[in-house]
């Protein structure tokens, strides 16, 4: 990186730099700046930090009066309680069980019809194809909290309240609008010639998209069932509503349980709250360039 | 006019032809594809709003809720909530919350692209990486972990502001109660609310400065253009559609704001309602639950987001998304 600096030619920047030298003032600028992104990184970062550190921190530690960043007597206590002592009567693994059958079938249901949906409208025109696409993002945009209360009677009608089955049902409307909004620029970048040619040497349509089409998509198919499977595993206020046994809470609602209980133990709560957001962090950094390439499709184009 | 997810990387196949051709015009193929999203989306999505519409004007209650048909109450639902004091100090916090945290999100988050665009390479990822980290927590970890930092024993925050010299910051923090007041609620939401939003602006400005040409930037460097004036004069004017987007997205994500609130802050403290946690608590706070009332406040939330919605659904029919 310095040797590119080096090697503009120097009259140039020195024409703002106030009789400094351009070298000296140049470093003086890249110092700065990479000061300030550090502290945008600690920022950032601090809280989840924060989180992972309380939760490795005995009692003493996490209530003295002066904190330390990391804990002097790391203790795997917090997390034996969560994952063994069972938090308000079930185990840990019940819950992780319940938001982990819920997130995948949210993710097989959702990116199925995403694709099918991608598909139709990243490679036909047809009559209805743009009242659908506004459709895709005005539902988008409209406030879930609201539909809560019809759901919740609409649901209950069909005996499906209290069940992961229904809220499946649920997540998956959810996640389908964004899915495909995502998809079908994948579905668009796939060559048309590609398909062409495959229809030319004899090959059906339905063997052309399962021998070009969907090896092609599949970063893109990828990228947007790890996204519908964190809408699902985030999901808190129709899990909080619909369900009622204990046996039946997924993760997020096993932690707000325990937070409103336990108000002060911080160690556990925050042992708990580690497990959950540790695997959508992972997961998100996986895909995050392509989330923001759907979620902003377009806009860059001026 | 067919990528639309330019920031992908791989060659997209852009079309020669302006014209998307299809070869084959099968009459249901593509009607059959979407249909079962469109049923879904019906089902999930526009009949429960059409729901909400009706049941905000009837009386929706444990009667109804064992299977008795629901009572016609006409504007009764409306008139109470727009004459209660009450339904208008959340509609208040609501926009106020939004106001701010939005202008918050946006300010910091174009900060922070810019700066990343600025950054060496491996240093930009590098922090870009860490930003990210807060926009993948879970808003209901995001929420407890905040009401840890913000807690009045042991909280790091009250630490931090008590070892900071008093005349700046005034005194007796080691105690603080965060949770007390509404507006120190709305503060600890608005970091954390700002906190996880910024990323995503950040990240967006950072993909749109990416598209604008560098040689922009050297011409006004040589016309003596100082930073201040670039923006203003060259990357904003640039970023104008990607800005529309982001503030709209904002707007209706910080208006709805529903879990982290409701995690800090609870349905037992009235005082520190918004419009969607007043709905919720209207609807199924109590062991009397009022739906249709819980209805016409949502109605309301619905409309306002409704409104916004169609501002950004026109901003991108304009950019051409929808081709």
């Amino acid at each position: 990186m310095t040797s590119t600096t080096a090697r503009r030619p120097g009259p140039r920047p020195a024409a703002h730099a106030g009789g400094r030298r351009p070298g000296a003032s140049k470093r003086w600028r890249k110092f700065l700046l990479n000061g300030t992104g550090l502290l945008v990184f600690i920022f950032a970062v601090f809280p989840v930090f924060w989180m992972v550190s309380t939760a490795f921190k005995p009692n003493t530690e996490i209530f003295s009066t002066t904190p330390k960043p990391f804990p002097s007597h790391p203790t795997l206590a917090h997390f034996d309680l969560v994952l063994n002592g069972g938090i308000a009567e079930v185990s840990f693994w019940e819950y992780f069980r319940n938001s982990a059958i819920l997130a995948l079938v949210t993710v097989v249901v959702s990116s199925l019809l995403a694709l099918m949906a991608a598909v139709a409208v990243a490679r036909f025109r047809f009559r209805f194809r743009t009242t659908f696409l506004v459709m895709l993002l005005v539902v988008q945009m409209v406030p879930l909290e609201a539909l809560v209360i019809p759901l919740f009677l609409d649901l209950k009608q069909l005996d499906l309240l209290n069940s992961l089955a229904g809220l499946s049902i649920v997540y998956i409307g959810f996640a389908v609008p964004f899915a495909i909004w995502m998809l079908r620029g994948f579905v668009a970048a796939v060559p048309r010639e590609l398909e062409e040619a495959a229809a030319i040497d004899g090959a059906g349509p339905i063997r052309t998209f399962f021998r070009v089409m969907l090896p092609l998509v599949a970063p893109g198919l990828v990228a947007t069932s790890i996204f519908s499977f964190i809408t699902a595993w985030n999901e808190f206020i129709f899990a909080f509503t619909f369900l009622d046994d204990q046996n039946k809470y997924t993760l997020p609602i096993m932690l707000q349980f325990f937070f409103g209980r336990s108000g002060n133990a911080w160690g556990p709560i925050m042992a708990a709250s580690t497990l959950l957001t540790i695997p959508v962090i992972a997961f998100f950094l996986l895909v995050q360039r392509r989330m923001v390439s759907g979620l902003t499709a377009g806009a860059v184009k001026g | 006019m067919l990528d639309t997810a330019p920031a992908v990387g791989k060659a997209p196949g852009r079309r020669s032809s302006g014209r998307a051709r299809s070869r084959r015009r099968p009459r249901f193929g593509p009607y059959l594809l979407i249909a079962p999203t469109a049923i879904v989306i019906a089902v999930l999505m526009f009949w429960p709003m059409i729901q909400i519409g009706t049941m905000s004007f009837q009386k929706v209650g444990n009667r109804q809720l064992r299977g008795e048909p629901a009572e016609q109450v006409g504007t009764e639902n409306f008139d109470k909530i727009l004459n209660d004091p009450f339904f208008w100090q959340t509609l208040r916090h609501t926009v106020l919350f939004a106001v701010v945290a939005v202008a918050l999100t946006m300010v910091v988050g174009t900060l922070v692209g810019l700066l990343l665009n600025k950054l060496g390479k491996k240093m930009s990822s590098f922090v870009a990486g860490g930003v990210m980290v807060a926009w993948a927590t879970p808003p209901v970890t995001a929420a407890i972990i905040f009401s840890w930092l913000f807690g009045s024993t042991g909280g790091v925050v009250n630490w931090f502001l008590d070892l900071l010299p008093n005349f700046l910051v005034g005194g007796g923090w080691d105690d603080y109660n965060w949770f007390a007041t509404p507006l120190s609620t709305y503060t600890v939401l608005t970091v954390c609310v700002v906190w996880q939003a910024c990323p995503f602006v950040a990240v967006s400005v950072l993909a749109g400065l990416k598209s604008v040409p560098g040689e922009l930037y050297e011409a006004a460097r040589v016309d003596g253009s100082g930073p201040w004036r670039t923006f203003w004069s060259l990357t904003y004017p640039m970023l104008k559609p990607i800005f529309l987007v982001l503030v709209v997205m904002s707007i209706i994500w910080d208006f709805k704001v529903f879990t982290q609130l409701f995690i800090m802050s609870g349905l037992a403290n009235r005082d520190a309602f918004n419009l969607s946690l007043y709905a919720y608590s209207e609807a199924f706070g109590s062991m009397n639950p009022k739906l249709g009332m819980g209805s016409a406040i949502a109605l309301v939330l619905t409309i306002i987001l409704l409104i916004v919605t169609a501002l950004y659904v026109r901003v991108m029919v304009r950019q051409g998304e929808m081709k």
